[in-house]
């Protein structure tokens, strides 16, 4: 499960970089997308993903935790719902920015786009 | 004391939810004052705080330390929010006297003071995932503040930024997930102490190395600059001030935090790459900075120089080394801040910033060739300013370890930064105007606007003449923020035991 989760992690990333390097803006984008998903599976496959149950505990089972149970670990998947949000809103900002900097250059090429470089 | 710790983030984020919900221009003029200025007291009062009680730890809604979410303000932190105070109450200053209506009807004082929060958040930080999140509200509010405008080379230069600013993002949540799967914890204090028996080493070097990466893209190291030049000289000056002086800051704390608290364990590895990275960020920096002939690109490249200067006194790893690195950051905000109000007055004054087109200011505006001179001097090193003892502290350092190379790259870098500032101050304000110079298009407006951007740009010239003097207390207090560091017994003690 780790292995899997490790070698699509590993995939997203070698894909997203690809795209970022392409010389098209809206390519820029995808990459950046599959980027922040691909540092996503990171976390998870390295805080270790298992079949564990949630760590949802009736009252009683306060004392079924100290027989220690083995409940999935709540903290990777709180910082990766952080991290989807963060990384959703910032896509979306992408998206505007890019689109904006369509309208004003008239091309979506990021060789184009180098009047701030001189 | 401890709702002390927190005002630094309440105080902007308040301030930009009142005055996005109230739109009207003078309102949010006076909201951007009160915050200004209320955020610069209360980190002066963080700072004295720490100076007086040690270590300041609050634990949100009371839980205790590696559960819950923890703000740290140790000595480091407290001057790093003290600076922060002082150019962001300079930086609004110069935003209300020379920002043109529009920018500030679409709200760049409330995109302004969520950055300072972000800022703020990043110093005060107890753990990892929450400088990570710290690190994103100071970043989106950076993108905004680049482009918010919408000129052509805002975009552009936006663009380049966030495509490279989302990179680092994603290294470091990488390098938080496996440094969360080796110790099953991100609190700070907590990690280290319980890294240096969690896993391979090997492991650890490389969340360390991933972590190098990611706050070197923010902190525009070698190899990583690039989008630095390409970007800072495209926003209106009050807001390049503002980014130039604080945000790749914020990186440079961020190294310096992870690799004295977290990755400490392989010091000849990642130290010596730091030393290595630390030498060629400052050749190449100062390289492209003579390279330029306009005038805020010039400033660009030599923040990238002097970054070269803070990475090698963390590389470098002793007491005096990291107190001349924290010296020199204290000085480089001051100072950079300083140069790119003055970069932004003579736009202001001739319409451009190609020095070539620039000239004359010697005969018509000699308040701001004195307001020039001091800053650049500093920057170049010359006694008795502030620059001169950052860099005769992270010297002595460095011939102290042996490193005399870097020493000599160090010293070579000086000279050439003050080649570099002699050119500015030959073709801006030295020689004689351009034929044909044109009528600036955004005239600075009236007495008031005059004296709203010159007053922030003489109190910084002023600090820094001031840190000269005073170089001797105020390396005393760099000292201390160093032994913090290097022996973080008091730190640990403040975070876990203070639930």
């Amino acid at each position: 499960m780790t292995l899997l989760l490790a070698l699509t992690s590993g995939g997203l990333f070698a894909a997203g970089w690809y795209l970022m390097m392409r010389p098209s803006a809206v390519k820029l984008v995808l990459g950046v997308a599959l980027v922040s998903h691909a540092a996503n599976l990171a976390v998870f496959a390295a805080a270790g993903a298992g079949r564990q149950p949630p760590p949802l505990l009736a009252s009683e089972g306060v004392a079924a935790l100290a027989g220690s149970l083995p409940v999935a670990d709540p903290v990777p998947q709180a910082l990766v719902l952080t991290a989807i949000v963060i990384g959703f809103g910032v896509l979306a900002f992408t998206l505007v920015l890019v689109h904006r900097a369509y309208q004003t250059v008239g091309s979506d090429d990021l060789e184009e786009m180098e009047s701030a470089d001189r | 004391m401890k709702t002390l710790v927190v005002l630094p983030l309440l105080i902007p984020l308040l301030g930009a939810g009142t005055s996005l919900i109230f739109r009207g221009k003078a309102f949010q003029r006076g909201i951007a004052l009160g915050v200004a200025t209320l955020l610069a007291a209360a980190n002066l009062g963080v700072l004295a705080a720490v100076l007086c009680k040690g270590v300041v730890c609050v634990q949100a809604g009371n839980w205790p330390a590696p559960f819950g979410i923890t703000l740290v303000a140790d000595r480091f932190s407290g001057i790093m929010l003290a600076v922060t105070g002082v150019v962001a109450w300079a930086g609004t200053l110069f935003a209300l006297g020379t920002l043109d209506g529009r920018r500030q009807r679409f709200g760049i004082y409330p995109v302004l003071q969520l950055l300072l929060m972000g800022v703020c958040g990043s110093f005060l930080a107890g753990d990892l995932f929450n400088l990570f999140v710290w690190f994103e509200v100071m970043l989106i509010a950076s993108y905004v503040l680049m482009t918010l405008g919408g000129e052509r080379a805002q975009l552009e230069g936006g663009l380049k930024y966030v495509g490279v600013n989302l990179v680092a993002s994603a290294l470091f949540l990488s390098g938080v997930g496996i440094v969360y799967g080796m110790a099953g914890t991100l609190n700070l204090a907590h990690l280290s102490m319980r890294l240096p028996t969690a896993g391979p080493p090997g492991l650890l070097t490389t969340a360390a190395v991933l972590f190098l990466a990611a706050f070197g893209i923010k902190a525009a190291i070698f190899p990583l600059f690039f989008w630095l030049p390409a970007s800072y000289h495209t926003p209106p000056a009050a807001v390049s001030a503002v980014l130039a002086g604080l945000l790749t800051k914020v990186g440079v704390y961020a190294l310096i935090r992870t690799f004295t608290l977290v990755a400490a364990q392989d010091v000849a590895y990642t130290h010596s790459l730091i030393l290595i990275l630390a030498a060629l960020t400052m050749i190449t920096g100062v390289l492209g900075a003579l390279a330029q002939h306009e005038f805020r690109r010039v400033l660009s490249f030599h923040i990238i120089s002097q970054i070269g200067y803070m990475i090698l006194g963390l590389g470098l790893f002793s007491p005096l080394a990291l107190a001349g690195a924290i010296f020199y950051i204290v000085h480089h905000i001051i100072v950079k801040t300083c140069l790119f109000f003055v970069s932004g007055m003579a736009w202001r004054l001739r319409g451009t910033g190609e020095l070539d087109r620039l000239g004359g200011f010697y005969s018509t505006q000699p308040g701001l060739c004195a307001v020039f001179l001091i800053p650049a001097l500093s920057l170049a090193g010359l006694p008795p300013l502030s620059g001169f003892f950052a860099k005769l502290f992270l010297v002595q350092a460095s011939l102290a370890q042996g490193q005399y190379v870097l020493a000599v790259v160090a010293l070579g870098v000086s000279l050439l930064t003050l080649y570099s500032m002699n050119k500015i101050w030959t073709l801006a304000f030295w020689q004689p105007a351009a034929s044909g110079a044109k009528t600036p298009s955004e005239p600075i407006e009236g007495n008031r606007g005059w004296l709203l951007a010159a007053a922030p740009a003489v109190l910084l010239a002023v600090l820094s003449i001031a840190l000269g003097l005073g170089a001797g207390p105020f390396l005393e207090i760099c000292q201390q923020a160093a032994g913090q560091l290097l022996d973080p017994k008091e730190y640990l003690a403040a975070v876990l035991e203070s639930g």
